[in-house]
């Protein structure tokens, strides 16, 4: 937005809905909401605690683990879809069908088999980010261009040659694509694995916060998550936009 | 060679004549830092179909759409009718080039748009789409949908609409540029007769220089960075005789390769 | 049962529709065409066979087969408490979902089309979406207790922002030259937006709002399992409560299947009524 001639950057905006909420705080309208700048004199405090340190190493791993295992299993999935009719037709309508369905009823199930603890949220931050992982390397093999295998046909490549350095490069953005809404939907998941288990990891923390209604905390958490899943997000953009110069010339 | 020459000669004298429609003082175009427009000074003739010709990057989309009030200039002014232009009029009516017609309305809603804007009730607004459908020789196809026509079908709908408003000058983006060769040429030869039957100013940009020429009553040649006028031609061709005819005449083919050996600089 | 090539682009850029060209020779894909009903049987066939299997072994003391779960749905549908569960479930899924559609879709018009809104929201729900909401149900239940209203808060809480977003998009991926079309015309500013700009919109606005069911779907999930036990979640709770693992698969089961049924639906209308013309270019 431009004011008086000056173009204001649309994220200066979160600044004024931080003073908003600041305002609204100091006013006392209601506990949940304290003011923020107590809410970050909270977090300075929260992040120097053991309990909080263990909770995000915890949340981390878990994260970590299953992130690693949805790509893994995500991507050649999806390239094996892209590429094998058969595979295509019976994952098909599995992965369409959970990439939106309702996963946070399919944690208590995970939760018996798996037990109250890390495991359970792993599987949830898996199954919450693999789907997604999965139908865009599909849509990146699938959209590679037939000029460009012809061209590598024409010039006497072999099938195992056009594979790796035509179709896996030219896939590669939505690739990335998908493992960027893919490490989206695992902090989701992690968040959801953890407050439905809500033994350990951040689900106690917030558990802890809410029951003692310690809204200073509980806010600084939630902050520390959102800002966390924003970076992470921003990261994994920034090095699209190095591979994308390929991308827009398609 | 000669007859071109003269005929480019009267062209020039009759630059500033007396019944210009569309008048185009001092425009200049900035986007930012880059000049896409300088001081063009221009003069369009009742009844005359104007070409805007010239390589790409050189601004003739842009010109023809500060024409059309589409886009301000950065200085200058446009007059239509003697009145200066502050945005898109009555007068005037665009042709996309990529037709822009509205995929979720049919032929004879796409054609009656421009009347359905200005709130002629529909009977009526039916009534003056159907007869342009008919002109434009897309009889039968009203309830069609934009993505059952092709592409030359579809510009057929962006003229018939166009048309529809009645509109004392038409302003033509690449109409014919998303459309086959074949079809191409059926629809030069279909515009010249409109031109013919309308009465009305055509302002038409292409980068094709045969088309140019078949088609204008002048061609007004552009130069790239920052767009300015180079020349300006008028073919004189004898429309009487038959398409076939013309473009094998002598006098076509001369009007063409002048105008190459005018552009062959700016081509990479 | 056809469903996109890639929600990920729904979800990521709007508007950008690519389309996948044809990879695979055109007689097999003719075949898979033809025989499409054949591979969604098939489909079932293998993971419910391998489910099967994995309940006979068994793989885990909680793990019923299929046709224990089944049987388990069958009952519960039976008796009557699978459609009392679903009557409370839906509830707060339709109202959210109702007032999320209502307001998200204004909200986002409104960014789409005004700069000064879209400075001023954009960044916020661009947050929201990317942000584990999740976090913030438990919140609900301090003011609003543990009734409908609370659930319908935590369905708006997810579906809303995936809403707003999408349709800030479509507005925002409207064709400029519809645009500019409209107002070589003298379109008003109105007729631009009323007759240009929203229809043009109009498929991504809805495909916005399916995404958003999806959300409220988790959102209810969430909200029956964190806040307050009825509906489906208190079906999953209870019956995990007295190891009734069969019952408790059947009613996992059947609210994602419910999800699914659902949103496929709404993609048969959006591809069937909406867009007359999916094959443009």
């Amino acid at each position: 937005m431009t004011l008086f001639g000056i173009r204001i950057p649309m994220l200066a905006s979160l600044v004024l809905w931080a003073l908003v909420w600041e305002i609204v705080g100091r006013l006392d309208l209601i506990f949940l909401i304290p003011p923020l700048t107590s809410v970050i004199a909270a977090g300075f405090e929260l992040v120097q605690t053991g309990s909080w340190q263990s909770a995000t190493t915890i949340t981390l791993r878990s994260f970590a683990l299953g992130m690693t295992l949805a790509i893994a299993v995500g991507v050649p999935l999806g390239v094996l879809m892209g590429r094998v009719k058969v595979i295509d037709n019976i994952f098909g309508l599995w992965v369409n069908m959970f990439v939106s369905a309702p996963l946070s009823a399919l944690v208590p199930i995970l939760m018996i088999l798996f037990g109250l603890g890390e495991t359970t949220v792993f599987v949830t931050v898996f199954l919450f980010a693999v789907w997604i992982i999965v139908l865009d390397a599909r849509a990146g093999v699938m959209q590679v261009p037939t000029s460009l295998i012809e061209m590598g046909r024409s010039y006497g490549a072999s099938r195992w040659t056009i594979f790796t350095k035509i179709i896996l490069l030219s896939a590669l953005p939505e690739i990335l694509a998908g493992i960027r809404i893919g490490l989206i939907r695992g902090v989701k998941g992690v968040v959801i694995g953890q407050i439905l288990v809500s033994v350990i990891g951040y689900g106690e923390l917030f558990e802890l916060y809410s029951r003692s209604f310690d809204m200073e905390r509980f806010w600084a958490l939630t902050i520390l998550l959102f800002a966390a899943a924003m970076m992470l997000s921003a990261a994994v953009e920034h090095f699209e936009k190095r591979i994308e110069y390929y991308a827009g010339a398609r | 060679m000669t007859k071109a020459a003269l005929a480019r000669t009267d062209g020039l004298q009759t630059v500033t004549s007396d019944d210009p429609v569309v008048q185009v003082r001092d425009i200049c175009k900035k986007y930012g830092n880059l000049e896409a427009l300088r001081g063009i000074n221009l003069e369009f003739q009742r009844g005359k179909l104007t070409t805007l010709l010239g390589p790409s990057g050189c601004g003739k989309t842009t010109l023809l759409k500060i024409i059309a009030g589409l886009v301000p200039a950065t200085t200058g002014e446009i007059r239509v009718n003697g009145r200066a232009v502050t945005g898109p009029g009555p007068e005037r009516a665009f042709v996309f080039q990529d037709f822009a017609l509205m995929p979720w309305a049919t032929v004879l809603r796409n054609v009656g748009f421009g009347l359905e804007l200005r709130g002629v009730e529909s009977v009526e607004r039916n009534r003056i789409a159907c007869r342009y459908i008919e002109q434009v020789g897309l009889a039968g196809f009203e309830d069609k949908y934009p993505h059952e026509l092709s592409g030359g079908m579809r510009q057929r709908v962006g003229i018939a609409r166009a048309f529809a408003v009645n509109a004392d000058v038409l302003l033509l983006d690449e109409p014919f540029s998303a459309v086959d060769e074949q079809n191409r040429r059926k629809f030069q030869e279909d515009l010249l007769q409109l031109v013919e039957l309308e009465k009305k100013t055509f302002i038409f940009v292409t980068h094709s220089i045969e088309e140019a020429v078949y088609v204008s009553d002048r061609i007004v040649l552009l130069s790239p960075r920052p767009g300015r006028i180079s020349r300006v031609i008028d073919p004189s061709i004898d429309r009487s005789a038959s398409p076939d005819e013309i473009r094998r005449n002598a006098s076509y083919l001369d009007v063409v390769e002048e105008i190459w050996q005018g552009l062959r600089q700016y081509a990479e | 049962m056809q469903m996109t090539a890639s929600p990920a682009k729904i979800d990521d850029a709007l508007g950008t529709s690519k389309k996948a060209p044809a990879t695979v020779g055109a007689g097999l894909r003719r075949f898979a065409d033809e025989w499409r009903s054949f591979w969604v049987v098939l489909s079932l066939a293998i993971l419910f066979g391998a489910w099967e299997i994995a309940g006979r072994v068994p793989i885990s003391y909680a793990f019923p087969t299929f046709l224990e779960t089944l049987s388990a749905f069958g009952e519960m549908v039976a008796d009557g408490s699978m459609i009392r569960a679903y009557f409370l479930t839906l509830q707060p899924l339709l109202l959210g979902v109702a007032i999320s559609a209502l307001f998200g879709i204004g909200l986002g018009v409104v960014m789409g089309l005004s700069e000064k809104a879209e400075w001023l929201l954009a960044p916020v729900f661009i947050v929201l979406q990317a942000a584990p909401m999740a976090a913030l149900v438990p919140l609900v239940t301090f003011v609003y207790g543990i009734g409908l209203t609370a659930k319908t808060l935590a369905v708006v809480m997810l579906a809303l922002p995936v809403i707003v977003l999408n349709s800030y998009k479509a507005v925002r991926h409207v064709n400029p030259s519809l645009v500019d079309m409209c107002r070589s015309f003298q379109g008003t500013r109105l007729q631009q937006i009323f007759k240009v700009i929203i229809p043009d919109a109009s498929p991504v606005l809805f495909a916005g709002l399916r995404l958003g069911i999806a959300a409220g779907f988790i959102g209810v999930m969430l909200a029956e399992l964190l806040i307050t036990p009825t509906g489906i979640g208190d079906l999953i709770t209870y019956h995990r409560s007295v190891a009734n693992y069969a019952h408790m698969y059947a009613a996992v089961a059947s609210i994602i299947a419910v999800s699914t049924l659902t949103l496929a639906g709404l993609q048969y209308v959006e591809t069937h009524f909406l867009r007359p013309e999916k094959r443009r270019k």
